[in-house]
């Protein structure tokens, strides 16, 4: 049981942070991850939209290899893990990384809301826990 | 009585519950931070220079407050007993912790540190690297400079970034006495 990436979007559908944790080294370039995270964003919104009930929208992909799964905050923010079949609780981790993000993005004078995360003490501390739960399953 | 009063007729000696959020400070910090970037032409040293003004202000008060509380009025006059002071008493009243460490350079008699190996205050702030050399502790240089300053011990008082293994955000306060003082000190042997 693995969590293999990490990305997030931000309110306007654009993306601010990724990270691959897998030791296979991704076939995307980063202008294929904005279109990623674009065209998620748009079906996330559609997702909500064509719901017959109030809907927060999308919550997990699953598909026969992986698993994606995405938490969207109150204030629009998306925080999405891709993981692989058997992971378990990973809207717990989600909610984890997202207090994370609180911490050291949004408390840090230097950021720019909106705009790409680009915090040392963030990365450093998002790796850690992700590679604490990697190596404990 | 309404709100605003209650703070006012409130015991200065009772210091219990007198906590405030962690991450409302840090919050408010951080505009500070961005209040005063938005104020500097753009040197890393006008910037440090703003946030040990902040710092200044919450030093005079602290001065006052602590000696007060925790001394009975009586004020230290030796440099050591002073800077043990800040390290202890001071950073425990502020911070709940006592400083890490308080050293003596081996070479230069004027030149004292202070290092705290993970400042609350400075806890999420990633500093990017364009301002590389910033210390956000300037902000605790200025409370020191204004204690060492109410105890009649004027110095030179600077933060640096000093991150170690573990500790990234590790800060080092050196502190340069004024020559009066080193001489004064003398006297006292």
């Amino acid at each position: 049981m693995t969590i293999s990436s990490l990305m997030i979007i931000n309110k306007a559908g654009g993306l601010i942070y990724q990270k691959g944790f897998s030791s296979t080294p991704s076939k995307l370039d980063s202008n294929e991850y904005l279109v990623l995270a674009g065209t998620f964003h748009g079906v996330h919104t559609i997702s909500t939209r064509i719901a017959p009930v109030p809907s927060s929208g999308i919550e997990v992909i699953e598909a026969s290899t992986f698993k994606l799964h995405c938490f969207q905050t109150q204030t629009g923010t998306k925080f999405i893990m891709t993981t692989d079949p058997e992971q378990t609780r990973v809207e717990l981790y989600l909610k984890k990384v997202y207090e994370i993000y609180s911490d050291y993005v949004m408390k840090n004078p230097f950021y720019t809301p909106e705009m790409p995360i680009r915090c040392e003490l963030f990365d450093v501390n998002v790796l850690r826990y992700i590679k604490s739960i990697n190596e404990s399953s | 009585m309404d709100q605003g009063s209650e703070i006012l007729s409130r015991n200065i000696n009772k210091t219990k519950n007198n906590e405030v959020s962690l991450n409302a400070f840090n919050f408010l910090f951080s505009e500070m931070i961005q209040y005063s970037q938005q104020r500097v032409s753009g040197t890393v040293q006008e910037l440090e220079k703003k946030l040990s003004d902040f710092g200044y202000r919450v030093g005079i008060r602290v001065v006052e407050l602590l000696n007060w509380r925790e001394k009975n009025g009586k004020r230290e006059i030796k440099i050591l007993q002073n800077l043990y002071f800040i390290h202890t008493n001071v950073w425990k009243m502020l911070f709940g912790k006592q400083a890490d460490s308080l050293e003596k350079h081996t070479e230069k008699e004027d030149e004292y540190m202070i290092s705290d190996n993970e400042p609350i205050i400075t806890k999420f702030i990633s500093v990017p690297k364009d301002y590389h050399s910033l210390a956000c502790g300037a902000f605790l240089a200025g409370i020191v400079e204004a204690i060492l300053d109410g105890a009649q011990l004027p110095a030179k008082v600077e933060a640096f970034a000093n991150p170690q293994e573990g500790f990234p955000t590790k800060t080092t306060i050196v502190i340069n006495f004024d020559q009066s003082v080193i001489d004064r000190e003398k006297l006292f042997q």
